[in-house]
Formats: structure tokens, C-alpha cells, sequence
């Protein structure tokens, strides 16, 4: 007790650790403690034989690796958003500034239906494409592929930005200074700033598109051991009273998502030590 | 509506500010005197998507009839969404008095919960589905791949568009119509009729979590060349998007699909409103209500009101679910269950 006791500057630490435990407990601790129980039910075997199966496996292929492709996509070009959006200024900068948060906005499913009505083979942009490149996207796993990528940008976007905007000048002068071209100051003054946020961008972005399913249902085709999402499955387990198998693929999600994120904050964290030297 | 319907409408709007005010003017009173008797009750009924301009029509006509013998206003208020959805929902704690929803299966899982007795089923006529539908092909204008029958849906070249027979309740209506065929065709041979629905699901490029989704898809983004629909969808289909766009096909044999209703009995008992459920049930069988479900496209039970609307609903020859598939809980152990025939068709193909 005494150790937990320093006396601080602030006061109210201790009535608002006891709310914010209490509030973190309620809200995400409980939940997450039901679902793992219910999955519980089925014992350590039950658990691997609801998991390990081909459907399932194809759908953890298909859900993991196309959410980390739209991230990887996010990264790229949600950092090209933010650079133009923080260094420059043009007319009508504040619109698309705001356009940005318009995937964070909509309702999932009307982002999904508006998505496939528009890379569908009638589509304004799926027509073209076919007619172009022989391109089939909605219906397709490359239109889950663009669903998670839409639904993903503002992460990135959003993460990267303020750090850009904080950026000091005076590194970038001082580089310039030394002789640096612009070139060799973004890559090892800019950059290097900037890679913490941008994984956490991309790690977010990542995080969404694994869980996704409104935007992603309408446009995804659903056919099994192709185009299934792993909460498609958890939807149908749950249309067939299955609660304790839908729970497993929860289960099973949330570990790969923690062992996914908790290596990028390692890696972030290495990184932001690295850079601090 | 009529002007003489629109002046009846006026006065019981009258009639019910008049008692508004009275129950104002009883609760002012409420300190001195005994609170007046109970005058308004309050109905849940849960359903699934396509009955929603069903009810909406059967909730009034149910209203002025309760109120006529009663003197109490009801108010029945409706609740849409997946039948399986419902059902959880009903389950996991949602107050709904009536469940009218798209399969007996999804009403097992609720009584498997306690909230009804498992024989529910036989407490009202007709399976408890006062009123069925059938599973029909909705075609382009024309006809253009001249899909006439089930078969045709196995020609290379052709795209079927169905919703996923593991999240949609309507979906397995369709498939199991697709297998009674091939069972009757070929004299009951089971991995004929395997094949057979192997072969259909190879042409169909999307499965839809739902009816309605399969509907969008079809009518809307211009996919596939045949959709297979339920009936009722099918008409609104054709009112919605204009008849000179799609036909209907109807095949020669299909499946007699039986949307069932039911009173949630640990509901009604808590709340006291299972004397206003059972008669909301029961009025379903009536021909006034018999009649409202044909004007929406749902094929009718009464034989007299069926025979007025035989021109809208063709004769073809129906299978039952218990007649052809011993029920509804063996047809989804075996058909729909995790590693039944449907998750084998997939896995074999690829």
C-alpha cells in the first residue's frame, strides 16, 4: 500500500485510477472475459477442432492477409495524404481534409453498398475496369481488398499528420545546412521522425480491416474458401446457434490481433529508442 | 383507401384523442380516485425482412378488430431483421410477445431456450403458418438463356444468384427446393441430387448473407441471370423495379415454405398480454387477414380466398419440409450443419 502511496503534485489519483479501472473493466475487460468463457465451453481440444479447420484457416488467410495488404496500401499512400495535406496549401485543402474522415463517418454497411454499386461489373468503376484491364474487382477478393482500404486510410492519415505538423524546422534547416539535398533530409531527418506514427498507423488500419464486416459483406462475394471473412463465419456459427464455436473464432482472432500488434509496439518501440540516440 | 374508410380512420383518430384526454383527466384524478381499468396494450411481434409491409397492413386491421370487441387500444409494434437474428435476439432477452419469423427451425432454437414448449407447433392449424410462399426464379425480361425449369440452371453460362444457405433462412428454402427436385427426377438417389446441387452452386458467382442482398444484387447491380427468390420477394420485385425489367418462372416442382408464427409464452405470462397475443395469432387465419396476406404477395390458406387470387399464384406442384426432409432439424443437422452436404459441395470443388 505504502509503495502504490507517492504523494503527487496533482491530487485525485486515487479516485481517478478507480474509476478509470473500473470504466476499462466494464467496458472492455468484461466483454472480452465473456467471450474468451463462452469459448471456454468447448475445452482446450473442442477449441482447436472448431478453429483448425480448412474454412476457417482459408478465412483467417483471406482476412488477415488482405488486411494487411489495404494497411500496407494505407501506409503508402495515407503518408502521401498527410505530407500534401501538412506541407502545402492549395484551394479547397480543407475539404479533403475533411473527406479524410468520411470512412470513420459512415455507417459500414452504407460504405459497403455505395463500394460495390461502384466496382460492380454495371458500376461507373468497375465497368471501366472491366472494359480496360479484364478486371473483375466487387465480388472478388480484391474488392475486399478495397473495402479494408478505404475503411483504413483515416488511420494513417490521422496518426501521421500531427506528428508531421510538430515536426521542428530547424533539424530539416540544419540538414540543409550540412549540405544535405531534400532528398537525403526527408530520408534521415523526416522519415525516421515519422516511422513511429506511421506504424501505429498502419497497425490500426490493420486492426480495423481484421474485424470488418458491414463495409466488407456487400462487396466480398462470400464464397467459401475463397472470398469468406473470418466474421462471416462467426455469423453463420451464430445462425446456427453455435455460440461457443462463434466465440472460438473470436478467440482466435483477438490472439493473432495481440500477437500482431504487440510486435509492432515492440518494434516501434525499438525504433523510437533507436532514433532518440 | 375509400372516403368512407378515410372518414372511419377520422373518427377513431377522434376517438383516441378524445380517450388521450380522458386518461389525462384520469390520472389528475388518479390522487382521489381508483385508477381507471387498463385501456391500451402494447404487442411485440418479431419477424423477418419481408414480412414488414405485411404487417403494417395486419397491425391496423388487427387493431380495429380488437378494438371493436375489446374496447382497448392495441398497439402492435414490429421488429425486422434476419429470421436467425430474431430468433437470438428473442433469446438473449428481447420481449417479444409473437414471433412470426421464416423458419420452424429458428422457433425450435427459441423453445430449446425454454421460452415455449417444443410441440409448438401444433397449437395452431396448419403447421402454425397461416399463410406459405414457394420458391420461384426471377428472370430478365424475355427470358433471354430460356430458363424454364431447375435443370436449366446447370447450363455452363448461365449465373444463379442466391443468398448463402448458411446465414440466410430463405437461401435453404432454395436449395432444399433444388434437391427435391433432383430427388424426385431421379428416383430418389441422394448423390444425384449431391451432385446436383453441386453443380447449380458452381454457377452462382455470389452469395449474399441475405435475401434482400441477392435481391440488390441481381435487380440492381445487373448480376447473374436468374435469381431465386421467394415468391412474395419476387412480386415486390416486380411492383418495385416495373414488370417490363423481370419475369417469373415458376418451375415444376418447388418447395412449400412454411413461415411459421408463435406466442412466446414466458413473454405473454410476464406481461399479461397472452389473451391479446393469442388472438392476434388467430386472427391471421381469418379471411380478412387471409386476404391482406395474398394482396402481399404471401400465398393463402383459406381455400375461398386462395381461389381469387389463382391467377396470381400458379399451381405447381409443392414438396413439404416434413414430408420430403423429415423436418426441419434433421434437413439443417444434415444439410446446413458445419461439415454437412453444403460445406462438402464446397470443399470437394476446389
Amino acid at each position: 500500500m505504502s509503495v502504490l502511496r507517492k504523494p503527487s503534485v496533482l491530487p485525485g489519483f486515487g479516485l481517478t485510477l478507480g474509476f478509470t479501472l473500473t470504466y476499462l473493466s466494464l467496458i472492455v475487460l468484461l466483454p472480452l472475459a465473456a467471450l474468451a468463457l463462452k469459448a471456454a465451453g468447448l475445452g482446450w481440444s473442442g477449441f482447436w477442432d472448431a478453429v483448425l479447420t480448412p474454412r476457417v484457416l482459408s478465412a483467417f488467410k483471406v482476412s488477415f492477409g488482405l488486411s494487411l495488404a489495404a494497411a500496407a496500401v494505407n501506409a503508402v499512400f495515407g503518408f502521401i495524404v498527410a505530407w500534401v495535406l501538412v506541407r502545402y496549401r492549395f484551394p479547397g485543402d480543407r475539404i479533403v481534409d475533411a473527406l479524410v474522415d468520411l470512412p470513420f463517418a459512415l455507417p459500414t454497411a452504407v460504405a459497403g453498398i455505395a463500394l460495390s454499386a461502384l466496382y460492380a461489373p454495371n458500376g461507373w468503376i468497375g465497368s471501366l475496369l472491366m472494359e480496360w484491364f479484364g478486371l473483375r474487382v466487387a465480388f472478388t477478393p480484391l474488392g475486399i481488398a478495397i473495402a479494408l482500404t478505404f475503411i483504413g486510410l483515416p488511420f494513417v492519415v490521422r496518426t501521421v499528420q500531427p506528428i508531421l505538423q510538430d515536426l521542428p524546422p530547424e533539424e530539416e534547416e540544419a540538414a540543409a545546412a550540412l549540405g544535405a539535398t531534400r532528398w537525403q533530409a526527408f530520408r534521415r531527418v523526416v522519415f525516421p521522425a515519422l516511422l513511429p506514427a506511421l506504424l501505429t498507423g498502419f497497425a490500426l488500419s490493420f486492426a480495423r480491416g481484421v474485424g470488418e464486416y458491414g463495409s466488407v459483406i456487400f462487396i466480398a462475394g462470400n464464397i467459401p474458401g475463397l472470398s469468406e471473412i473470418l466474421p462471416l463465419l462467426i455469423v453463420i456459427k451464430l445462425e446456427q446457434y453455435d455460440y461457443a464455436g462463434a466465440a472460438a473464432v473470436g478467440v482466435l482472432m483477438l490472439m493473432a490481433s495481440f500477437v500482431l500488434l504487440l510486435a509492432l509496439n515492440l518494434l516501434q518501440a525499438w525504433m523510437r529508442a533507436r532514433h532518440a540516440r | 383507401m375509400s372516403f368512407r374508410d378515410r372518414l372511419s380512420a377520422l373518427r377513431v383518430n377522434r376517438l383516441s384523442i378524445g380517450r388521450l384526454s380522458a386518461m389525462a383527466a384520469g390520472v389528475a384524478l388518479a390522487m382521489l380516485t381508483v385508477a381507471p381499468a387498463k385501456a391500451q396494450t402494447t404487442l411485440l411481434n418479431v419477424s423477418y425482412d419481408p414480412t414488414r409491409e405485411f404487417y403494417v397492413e395486419f397491425n391496423k386491421a388487427f387493431a380495429k378488430k380488437w378494438q371493436a370487441e375489446n374496447g382497448q387500444t392495441v398497439t402492435v409494434k414490429q421488429s425486422h431483421g434476419g429470421s436467425g437474428k430474431q430468433a437470438r435476439s428473442v433469446i438473449d432477452g428481447l420481449d417479444a410477445d409473437v414471433v412470426t419469423l421464416a423458419l420452424a427451425y429458428d422457433i425450435d432454437a427459441i423453445a430449446d431456450s425454454g421460452a415455449l414448449p417444443k410441440t409448438w407447433q401444433a397449437r395452431l392449424p396448419n403447421n402454425s403458418s397461416p399463410y406459405t410462399s414457394t420458391i420461384v426464379f426471377l428472370v430478365r425480361k424475355g427470358n433471354p438463356k430460356q430458363i424454364k425449369d431447375w435443370d436449366d440452371l446447370l447450363k455452363p453460362g448461365v449465373q444463379v444468384i442466391t443468398p448463402n444457405p448458411k446465414t440466410s433462412g430463405g437461401a435453404r428454402w432454395n436449395y432444399l427446393a433444388a434437391w427435391a427436385y433432383s430427388l424426385e427426377k431421379n428416383g430418389n438417389d441422394e448423390a444425384k441430387a449431391k451432385q446436383f446441387v453441386a453443380d447449380l452452386f458452381k454457377n452462382v458467382p455470389v452469395l449474399d448473407s441475405g435475401a434482400r442482398g441477392s435481391t440488390v444484387t441481381f435487380t440492381q447491380r445487373q448480376l447473374g441471370d436468374v435469381l431465386l427468390a421467394w415468391e412474395n420477394e419476387a412480386f415486390l420485385s416486380l411492383q418495385e423495379f416495373g414488370a417490363d425489367k423481370f419475369d417469373i418462372v415458376v418451375p415444376s416442382l418447388s418447395i412449400l415454405a412454411e413461415p411459421p408464427v408463435a406466442v412466446v409464452d414466458s413473454v405473454v405470462d410476464r406481461k399479461g398480454t397472452r389473451k391479446a397475443a393469442e388472438a392476434y395469432l388467430n386472427f391471421l387465419y381469418t379471411p380478412e387477414a387471409q386476404e391482406i396476406a395474398a394482396k402481399n404477395f404471401y400465398r393463402p390458406r383459406l381455400p375461398e380466398v386462395a381461389a381469387r387470387y389463382a391467377d396470381r399464384f400458379p399451381n405447381v406442384k409443392l414438396v413439404t419440409i416434413d414430408g420430403s426432409f423429415g423436418g426441419w432439424r434433421t434437413a439443417q443437422e444434415k444439410h446446413f450443419a458445419d461439415g454437412g452436404v453444403f460445406d462438402q459441395i464446397y470443399q470437394k470443388g476446389r
